[in-house]
């Protein structure tokens, strides 16, 4: 029995697997007592070990010479040689910047850090990103500018339970991390308030104190208005304001204009109701604003979550034991997936790349000199649309993303793909992208090896290898030490995850996210270490900003931010919002989710939620097909009937590929900070299938 | 380098400016604000609510003059425009400046942005010669609401005249100080450009409860006192001692400059849908001063898309951008009285001789509710919402788009509980077929099945079926579950309640 987490989200539950005992008898996962999910798992945690057996599983790389060929299984030596050599071919005619590399939140840390180290050093491309861009990089950015420095949460779970009252934007835990909504439970056990907002009466929205369903988009107006009426009622903790931020009087300036009954007029919340929220907030001795990917992933994302943290700060909470703003991380590795260098403009331990100090220290640690590292790249969804252009990427390699079903505007994508002349992917199983791919790597996954992960704490966890991976397959760690060896890089390019860490624990080091004191072994003795913590002396850093922002005077930034429309409103042609989001039964494109019988029985495609109202004027029934049409292309799946929703908002979830894969109706509309597309809102027109 | 002239700080022209330097940082034009009133600009709409000390009044700035200085923005503020010299492009402003001297500033654009006047009602004995007699007050600037505020700290009865949208704040606001007041009306309703009859009638009785006492059809004829006001005489004879008159009769457009130009006028200036005016394309008017397909507007969200277009057109004169006129909605900010309205509902009265017109009501005096919704081809085109605006955001959002109704109306004035999950009385009453926990898709069939196969604890049945171990939400119904099938077994003992950490 292995004690480790399981293989999805931010949340890393703590469980145990252990090896089938013969051959028919598979692998298990069990319980375990870590604190952040004390025992508990969803569905999707407790049949993960389903993912361990044959089904679907690739063993052998694949390869084919042309497109129209078929995929064939190959040599591990053909392989790599094939993907070299159209490295290679592909920089030589069109330069370094022609071949690039595409990653994943899922991803462990040691495999994004190696990966962006690839990238720099091995391929000296600018061309690297990852699919953390559509779900972290809005939170990101925005606590970054406020903060100095961006950890999802600045502070553990536990403290989630003692609060007052959490105001959460855009979240649905109780289907997404359903053990993390525990800590809930106790809060409003404790007589803590819980206000939710969503345009959905989602499950989480049902246990709330007070739900605000206000229109997809406006949630930033509704920030503001939120802080119009704490400033009108002079709720603002002024001597917070005075000692530890700067900006206020701008930020008061700009909400002047927020006043309720221009906001309900914005948001479709009435004015009682902000009243209500106000009056929660501002009554509760402690309190926390925390958002997630419905407030994030849209075109002004880094602004809304601004104006909830502008909210926060006026309210006197980041950097206060027992309150503050925090963002609920998605992928499994969201966090440390974006500090250790496979985001366009990062380098190891949250650095960035644009800055000198931070490119000497870690071409040192890399053994190269800082002017051969490239610069900063373009951003995933700018990198997957220009692919095949003159200036663009050519040949691409994909790790732990299956973006074919992920990005917005996808069948955009698909034909860019198709315009590569070089693609090659790693995967687990033959993904969506996989099946398009010239060479498909198989590699290891989450319990056939060591590695660590960063939840949305901040809290550094280890993966431990309970199994051994099927025969044939290889881990990316492998792959990419395999690459770079062809490609005759300089420097080292381990393939043991624990030296691999030891490596990134250098180039971390100093960093804003430090990872310089945390080893194997002190993770599997206190249960996980929180970053910062630059030495083995020091212990971690649970509560962050108790002292000082990480910003340059120690004081945290109110930023100015105004309401904007959705990139594309409702209107005549397309009179409906369309909003996406997650199932309990799945996660992120359903490559993994999809493959379990129990969890593809439970929940078999997406369906499209409509309000009662919404479905009797287009004539639609329970179970009737629809299609979802945008500008952009149509989804479809079968009508389920729900007064849950808005009656002018139909969601559907995003875990399906081909016909029934709503990013092929979304909006690749891009945030101008974060280069966050938005998923969360688009105008779409519903056709009753024949 | 261009230059744009703005005659007006108030809500329509601070606004025009922010929107300009938002598309234009890097801009090539020098601005120029002309404002009457001393200090930047401030949040007029928020007035009422300083009055009834619900919003602080530091509150309210929208734009103090040092960001008119930090954004290289010319602010001439406390000092009235004496002309537009239309052929030379200048306007002169009056003296009363710092430097005492009058001063003529050039332009390429103008846009007036002068907003209204209060109107003074023919009320004899108003005027003294030093302006309004002491104890009476317009209620329009923030200078107003200060003077009001402080007389209201004294006084101990309020008459408010006028019963529109800003009387009845006024009213509301005060009563809520704890002045007396009356309300004080000429016409025969309350609201009379919003609310229809029943509307009216349910509305007073709601100020009466709150304690404002309502004088419809009456008027006031004059006021009495000699240095200040100590009463006012009322249409139909009556004499109500007060020391405070607060006049809301109105507003007038303040067009006076713009006729002075020779820029045509009736009762605003008129504008195309660029918002020039019809008589000179150098000249634009926004706001309430501005007369577009003979409306004005008295409200700020049509002043702001005034202020969005010609912001637009500013910034890129080809941008295509047009101002096609706005969907009205009214709120009232008033304590304990909840009302909106949209469109012409008040007009709309029978639907009998118009088969077109489909009305929609719904009406609980005793509660004092009122709604109305008003339907032509399945849109809405107004609606009255009042003592329960809990549908309000959908009805302003469906009119705002003119979007479809849903072919139940019932439910845009009466919300339905959403969601609304039957509760779980008992357990037991579950049918096999109910999931009982979600996370893991446990039904109560599994959980039985799990008891006939050992399971003789929560915490045994959450180690077969993973019930209670995701959210922890349902622990609750299998512990009754449990207890249940206990006592429906009489070889059991009794069930301990407890459960490990697994439940």
């Amino acid at each position: 029995m292995t004690q480790t987490h399981c293989p999805y989200c931010a949340l890393q539950c703590g469980m145990t697997v252990t090896p089938g005992t013969n051959d028919t008898d598979g692998p298990t996962v069990g319980e375990r007592d870590f604190p952040t999910n004390r025992g508990g798992m969803c569905q999707k945690g407790w049949t993960s070990a389903a993912l361990l057996g044959g089904d679907g599983r690739l063993t052998t790389p694949l390869a084919r010479d042309s497109r129209a060929e078929p995929l064939r299984p190959t040599t591990w030596e053909d392989a790599l040689d094939r993907t070299a050599a159209a490295i290679r071919r592909t920089q030589r005619a069109h330069g370094r910047d022609a071949v690039g590399v595409f990653g994943g939140g899922g991803l462990t840390n040691e495999k994004a850090y190696l990966l962006g180290k690839f990238a720099r050093v091995a391929l000296r491309t600018s061309a690297i990103d990852y699919n953390g861009r559509f779900c972290m990089s809005s939170a990101a950015a925005a606590g970054n500018r406020a903060f100095g420095v961006d950890r999802g949460l600045p502070f553990p779970l536990p403290d989630l339970a003692d609060a007052d009252c959490i105001l959460l934007v855009g979240s649905n835990p109780a289907e997404t991390m359903p053990p993390f909504t525990r800590w809930l439970a106790d809060q409003r056990a404790r007589g803590g308030a819980l206000v939710v907002v969503d345009p959905r009466l989602t499950p989480t929205a049902q246990r709330a104190t007070l739900h605000l369903q206000l229109t997809p988009g406006t949630d930033l107006a509704l920030a503001n208005g939120l802080l119009h009426r704490v400033i009108a009622g002079g709720h603002v903790d002024v001597d917070y304001v005075r000692a530890r931020t700067t900006g206020f009087d701008e930020v008061a300036r700009v909400v002047a204009s927020y006043w309720p009954e221009r906001v309900e007029r914005i948001t479709g919340v009435s004015v009682a109701d902000q009243q209500a929220a106000v009056d929660l907030l501002v009554r509760a001795e402690r309190a926390m604003v925390l958002t997630a990917r419905g407030a994030e992933q849209h075109s002004k994302g880094v602004d809304t979550v601004s104006a909830l943290i502008d909210l926060a700060l006026a309210l006197g909470l980041p950097g206060r034991p027992g309150r503050g703003y925090g963002c609920l991380t998605g992928q499994g590795n969201g966090q440390g997936g974006r500090e250790h260098g496979q985001k366009a403009d990062q380098l190891p331990g949250y650095r960035r790349l644009d800055d000198p100090a931070a490119r000497e220290h870690v071409a040192g640690v890399w053994g190269v000199a800082a002017d051969d590292l490239p610069g900063p790249g373009r951003s995933a969804y700018e990198l997957l649309a220009g692919l095949g252009d003159a200036d663009g990427v050519r040949a691409l390699l994909v790790a732990g993303s299956n973006v074919v079903v992920s990005v917005p505007s996808s069948g955009r994508i698909r034909d860019r793909l198709g315009r590569l002349d070089f693609l090659a992917v790693s995967d687990v199983v033959l993904s969506e992208t996989a099946a398009l791919a010239d060479v498909v790597l198989p590699v290891a996954q989450w319990a056939e090896e060591d590695g660590t992960m960063t939840n949305l704490e901040g809290r550094v966890l280890l993966r431990r290898q309970a199994l051994r991976p099927p025969p044939g397959v290889r881990t990316d760690l492998d792959v990419v030490a395999g690459l770079a060896t062809r490609l005759g890089a300089p420097g080292e390019w381990p393939t043991l995850p624990r030296v691999v860490f030891d490596e990134l624990r250098r180039a971390s080091a100093g960093g804003p996210a430090d990872y310089a004191g945390i080893s194997y072994e002190r993770i599997a003795a206190e249960d996980g270490v929180f970053w910062p913590c630059p030495d083995d002396g020091h212990p971690g850093t649970p509560r962050m900003f108790l002292d000082r922002f990480a910003t340059p005077d120690g004081r945290a930034r109110f930023v100015p931010v105004e309401h904007r429309p959705a990139a594309e409103d409702v209107d005549a042609d397309y009179p409906v919002y369309l909003t996406t989001g997650r199932v309990l039964r799945h996660y992120q494109s359903g490559a993994q989710t999809r493959r379990i019988a129990a969890l593809r029985d439970a929940h078999p495609e997406a369906a499209v939620e409509i309000h009662p109202d919404l479905a009797e004027q287009h004539d639609l029934g329970e179970g009737n097909r629809v299609r979802v049409v945008s500008r952009r292309g149509a989804a479809e799946g079968p009508v389920r009937i729900t007064d849950t929703i808005r009656t002018d908002t139909v969601f559907m979830p995003f875990h399906w590929g081909g016909a029934n894969s709503v990013n092929a109706v979304t909006n690749a509309a891009l945030d101008p900070i974060s280069r966050m597309p938005e998923f969360k809102v688009c105008a779409v027109r519903l056709e009753r299938c024949p | 380098m261009s230059s744009l002239v703005v005659v007006g700080n108030g809500m329509a022209g601070a606004r025009l400016v922010q929107e300009l330097l938002a598309r234009d940082p890097a801009r090539d034009r020098d601005i120029t604000v002309v404002g009457d009133e001393p200090g930047g600009a401030y949040n007029r709409m928020q007035l009422s609510n300083v009055l009834a000390g619900t919003t602080r009044s530091d509150a309210i700035d929208l734009a103090p003059p040092e960001w008119y200085a930090a954004h290289d923005v010319t602010l001439v503020a406390g000092r009235a425009v004496t002309g537009i010299d239309r052929a030379a492009r200048r306007v002169h402003v009056g003296t009363g400046g710092r430097d005492g001297t009058a001063a003529a500033l050039p332009y390429d654009d103008l846009v007036l942005a002068t907003g209204s006047d209060a109107v003074l009602p023919p009320v004899a004995g108003l005027l003294t010669g030093d302006g309004l007699l002491p104890g009476v007050a317009t209620f329009r600037t923030l200078a107003d609401c200060v003077r009001i505020d402080e007389l209201a700290r004294t006084a101990g009865r309020a008459v408010v005249l006028g019963a529109g949208v800003l009387g009845l704040e006024a009213a509301r606001g005060l009563a809520g100080r704890g002045l007396d007041v009356t309300l004080v009306q000429r016409g025969r309703r309350l609201m009379e450009r919003q609310l229809d009859a029943e509307a009216a009638r349910t509305l007073a009785r709601s100020l009466a409860a709150l304690g404002l006492t309502v004088s419809t059809g009456s008027g006031v004829a004059g006021v009495t006192g000699e240095d200040r006001l100590d009463g006012v005489v009322l249409g139909d004879g009556r004499r109500l001692p007060c020391d405070l008159l607060v006049l809301c009769c109105g507003v007038r457009p303040r067009v006076e400059l713009a006729t002075a130009a020779g820029l045509p006028t009736r009762r605003g200036v008129l504008v195309d849908d660029e918002l020039r005016s019809v008589g000179d394309p150098h000249v634009r008017a926004i706001g309430e001063c501005a007369e577009h397909e003979g409306t004005t507007y008295g409200l700020v969200a049509p002043c702001w898309e005034h202020a969005r277009v010609v912001a637009d057109l500013l910034a890129d004169p080809a941008c295509g951008t047009r101002y096609r006129g706005s969907a009205v909605v009214t709120r009232l900010k008033a304590a304990g009285l909840e009302l909106a309205t949209v469109g012409e509902a008040h007009a709309a009265g029978d639907a009998d001789d118009d088969a077109d017109l489909e009305v929609v009501r719904f009406s609980d005096t005793a509660r004092g509710v009122y709604q109305k919704l008003v339907v032509r081809d399945g849109r809405l085109t107004g609606a009255i919402l009042l003592g329960d605006t809990r549908t309000v955001g959908t009805v302003t959002q469906l009119y705002d788009r003119g979007a479809l109704l849903p072919p139940d109306r019932s439910a845009l004035l009466l919300p339905r509980r959403a969601g609304a999950t039957e509760a779980v009385e008992s357990p037991t009453a579950l049918p096999a077929t109910a999931t009982v926990c979600q996370c893991n898709g446990v039904t109560k069939g599994a959980i039985v099945s799990a008891w006939q196969d050992g399971a003789r604890t929560a915490a045994d049945v959450a180690a077969r079926t993973r019930a209670t171990t995701g959210c922890g939400t349902c622990r609750d119904t299998v512990c009754g579950l449990v207890e249940w099938l206990a006592a429906a077994d009489p070889d059991e003992p009794a069930p301990t309640r407890v459960l490990d950490r697994a439940g």
